[in-house]
């Protein structure tokens, strides 16, 4: 319905023929497109707090005591393949393949899922160190900007589950279309904001 | 079972029979009095069997106008609860001199002034913003509703949530006593160990993912969906000024989540953002809350400017001077709105550079605000002015708010901040461009806009008579404080010694006396005009003689605002079809495309509300019941795709016949 770029005849005052009540595919894209910068906002947040508190260890452990970067390397493949996964899941999407399209969001889903659990024991095994949030100012806001990257990706994970069974039910209709587009947008984004993490806090906080 | 305190504990967490005020008096007589009301309500819409219109007609709307004015009156109802913690606590002032304690005890006054501060941004100021943005914007860009009606339902009844949150910290418990914006270490667990802080974490939360998505929503509407030939620079102004608080709005709202977020762990994990010890920083709670905070006050004034402009172009009918400026403007301030927020706090010790910088650029952010004024200036040079109710409300509004600006320039100098920091001048100022800026562009857009929504026009003796007692009262409450605070007053005080002071707390509370007078004239506004319903119809559509495309449809509007989108050839696109003579389709007409109403949005807001109350009372089971039945029944929402319908085309033909004949009555009879 977005056409204020059209040139009209000049005398002419409204549409003879209509498009009807648009909740339209691009306006999705754009909406969701806006709600994740808005979302790029919070996170943004936790980052300038990581970066002020980043360095108060308050006499407690510090980023070189804790982080094994092997094991976030890992974690850090895991992500990155299951956005590649995701991308080929989309290609199957615009080919109109729902299966081989299933098959790519599985394996994304275990990726994902791979990426959670190594967190999650990563973060086990500081706790059990006695690296708790509540330690120091640096732990609390690296819990914090690490725990909410996770927590999306845990909703993302529970997003594709519901997508695909909703792409099981009716197919890839335009809505389901649509949905798996802001998924895929959702999840490369996560990728986005996990390469600033792995940067800032865990490459640059085994430099400190 | 009830001398187990462990069970008892774990069902109702912190919650016990003492949380209930019942030895506060104040408010033990306000609940009867509220649930007098409320049962009186409640009895009435039951009576007159008007619960299943309510919900089918309006509660379940996804019709941006009937949610727009849903937001109105969530607006004015916040607004006499606001109003009375004001008068509340003037009253309180203008009594608490020589030895004498008043009549609130610090526990009350101290929640009073937190919430009336609370109330007014955020359920009162925000709701009537996004009402009025709700309501014209989509009429304005010639569109049938907004990018996703159904997201903009959800987002009101997330307002809602919040402000019934607020509501319910009022009988049940007690409110922050931490002033609004809730700084630590007060605010963390250690000195607010009670639920106060826990019921406006929870209350903003939920009422800021509400703003948050109709933000969302709004930029997208704006963006995506206006009519043809419609460019951006001929947007109406109004519409710009939306675009600009609605981008606001969604680079802003965010931080603020993040921020009560961060609080929120503070308060319930035990972490160390904003505490004194473990490496702490509370300085760093100040510094993001107003990163928030400051493009806040934009997002409000904004809109109210973009309403004078819409009402001094339509009532000395002309073409708004200078609207490319106007534009500009508007997103220099927009730009600028980050860029200042440090001056809230130069006395935290920043330093001479950085509070210099800051300085610095709240001072510019006068010079387009400037601009606009003299752009009004000019548009009503030579104009043929009508003084009508929101011209009036235009007219006091530039004589309120450049004082307002001015005195804020001054606050902008940091050195006189120093001085001025914390102290009354400081409440009189922001009261200036808020009730000055916000509240009377407000009452502007709800006085013109008011016959495009109902039909009617609202009564203008009554209107006219809140108009005269809202600004004098607004310049005896508040005058005074601004000598208080030259003199030396600090906010927030609830005793006095200096018997001298007493008598401008005295002329303040005249003031507020008078304002109240207004509030009540204009309920009384309201009441009238729908009495005299008749006499006040305009079967035009277009009462005040307008300029953009919400006048070129009926009032109300059908369901679907027009019956053929309309095409844009100028910047007072009605005025351009007046003028050239334009014939209003009567055939031809077509199915509808529109969304279907639907309850999930009351739903998912009330589960909300209910998460909420259950982590501000520690009620962990009912929070994990709550937060798995939001999600599972959000989920649940996403597999019904049957979300639209078609109007048929004999409907849309019915309705437009109406219209026609309507028409045609008015002008056999002007």
């Amino acid at each position: 319905m977005a056409h204020a770029d059209t040139v009209i005849d000049d005398t002419v005052f409204h549409l003879e023929d209509d498009h009807g009540h648009a909740e339209s595919g691009s306006s999705t894209m754009l909406g969701f497109w806006i709600y994740l910068m808005s979302d790029c906002l919070i996170f943004a947040m936790l980052f300038a707090v990581y970066g002020v508190l980043g360095g108060n260890y308050a006499a407690g452990p510090a980023p070189k005591d804790l982080f094994d970067l092997p094991l976030v390397a890992l974690n850090t493949t895991m992500l990155l393949l299951s956005s590649i996964t995701y991308g080929f899941a989309m290609l199957e999407m615009a080919k109109g393949r729902v299966k081989p399209m299933q098959v790519w969001l599985v394996i994304t889903g275990l990726f994902g899922l791979a990426f959670l659990s190594i967190e999650l024991y990563e973060f086990a095994h500081f706790i059990h160190e006695g690296a708790t949030p509540q330690r120091s100012g640096f732990l609390s806001s690296f819990f914090t900007l690490v725990g909410t990257h996770g927590l999306h990706v845990t909703f993302g994970l529970i997003w594709l589950v519901v997508l695909m069974v909703q792409v099981s039910r009716h197919g890839l209709i335009a809505a389901n279309q649509r949905r798996l587009m802001c998924l895929s947008m959702f999840w490369h984004f996560l990728d986005v904001i996990w390469i600033g993490v792995f940067t800032f806090v865990y490459l640059m906080g085994m430099l400190r | 079972m009830f001398d187990n305190p462990a069970l008892l504990k774990a069902i109702f967490g912190r919650l016990t029979l003492e949380s209930l005020p019942l030895h506060e008096p104040i408010v033990v007589a306000t609940f009867v009095v509220v649930a007098l009301g409320g049962i009186a309500l409640v009895g009435a819409l039951t009576y007159f069997k008007l619960w299943g219109y309510l919900w089918r007609e309006w509660f379940t709307s996804v019709d941006h106008k009937r949610i727009g004015v849903m937001y109105i009156v969530l607006g004015i109802v916040m607004l006499l609860r606001g109003f009375s913690d004001a008068i509340m606590m003037r009253l309180q002032q203008a009594m608490a001199f020589g030895g004498s304690e008043g009549y609130l005890n610090s526990h009350h006054y101290d929640q009073i002034f937190t919430a009336h501060g609370v109330i007014m941004i955020f359920f009162v100021a925000m709701p009537l913003v996004t009402g009025l943005m709700n309501f014209v914007v989509p009429l304005q860009i010639g569109a049938r509703d907004v990018s996703f009606p159904f997201l903009n339902n959800f987002s009101f009844w997330m307002t809602v949530g919040g402000a019934v949150i607020v509501m319910m910290s009022l009988f049940v418990g007690e409110f922050a006593r931490t002033g609004w914006l809730a700084y630590p270490p007060l605010s963390g667990i250690g000195y607010s160990p009670d639920v106060g802080v826990d019921y406006y974490i929870w209350a903003l939360q939920v009422a800021g993912v509400g703003t948050l998505l109709s933000g969302v929503n709004l930029v997208c509407t704006i963006v995506k969906m206006r009519a043809p030939g419609m460019t951006m620079m001929r947007m109406p102004i109004f519409t710009w000024t939306a675009l600009c608080t609605n981008v606001l709005i969604v680079a802003a709202f965010p931080v603020l989540t993040a921020v009560l977020a961060l609080l929120a762990l503070d308060r319930y994990v035990g972490t160390n953002f904003f505490t004194n010890d473990f490496g702490g920083n509370p300085m760093m709670y100040v510094n993001l809350i107003w990163i928030w905070g400051h493009p806040e006050v934009y997002i409000l004034i904004l809109p109210a400017f973009g309403i004078f402009s819409e009402v001094t172009s339509a009532f000395c009918g002309k073409r708004l001077f200078g609207y490319t400026s106007m534009v500009y403007a508007t997103i220099v301030i927009t730009i600028l709105s980050y860029l200042v927020w440090l001056h809230h706090f130069f006395t935290m010790g920043s330093g001479a550079s950085v509070n210099s910088f800051f300085g610095i650029t709240t001072m510019i952010i006068s010079i387009p605000t400037g601009a606009k004024i003299f752009n009004w200036l000019f548009t009503m040079y030579r104009g043929r002015i009508r003084f009508e109710l929101p011209m009036m409300w235009t007219v006091a509004f530039m004589l309120t708010f450049v004082v307002g600006g001015m005195t804020g320039v001054l606050l902008a100098v940091p050195p006189a901040d120093f001085v001025l920091h914390n102290s009354l001048f400081l409440v009189a100022h922001f009261h200036n461009v808020i009730i000055g800026g916000v509240l009377f562009g407000l009452f502007a857009g709800i006085s013109y806009w008011f016959p495009k929504a109902f039909g009617f026009r609202l009564d203008p003796f009554w209107g006219k008579m809140s108009f005269w007692f809202w600004v004098v009262g607004f310049w005896f409450a508040f005058m005074p404080l601004y000598i208080l605070g030259l003199m030396g007053v600090t906010r927030r005080l609830r005793t006095f010694e200096d018997p001298s002071l007493q008598i401008w707390f005295i002329i303040a509370a005249f003031g507020a006396f008078l304002i109240l007078l207004g509030i009540l004239s204009f309920l009384i506004q309201i009441f009238v005009s729908v009495r005299r319903r008749e006499q006040l119809r305009d079967d035009t559509g277009d009462p005040w003689d307008g300029r953009t495309l919400e006048w070129a449809t009926s009032s109300p509007p059908p369901a679907y605002n027009f019956a053929f989108t309309p095409v844009v050839h100028d910047l007072d696109a009605w005025t351009d079809m007046k003028n050239r003579g334009y014939q209003r389709p009567l055939t031809g007409f077509r199915d509808i495309h529109m969304p279907r109403n639907t309850g999930a949005g009351v739903v998912l807001a009330g589960l909300s509300v209910v998460l909420a109350m259950a982590l501000i009372w520690y009620i962990w089971w009912l929070a994990i019941v709550s937060f798995v039945a939001l999600i599972g029944y959000a989920i649940a929402h996403t597999f019904n795709y049957d979300r639209d319908f078609h109007i048929p085309s004999s409907d849309v033909t019915r309705v437009e016949d109406e219209r026609t004949r309507l028409l045609a009555a008015t002008s056999q009879a002007g």
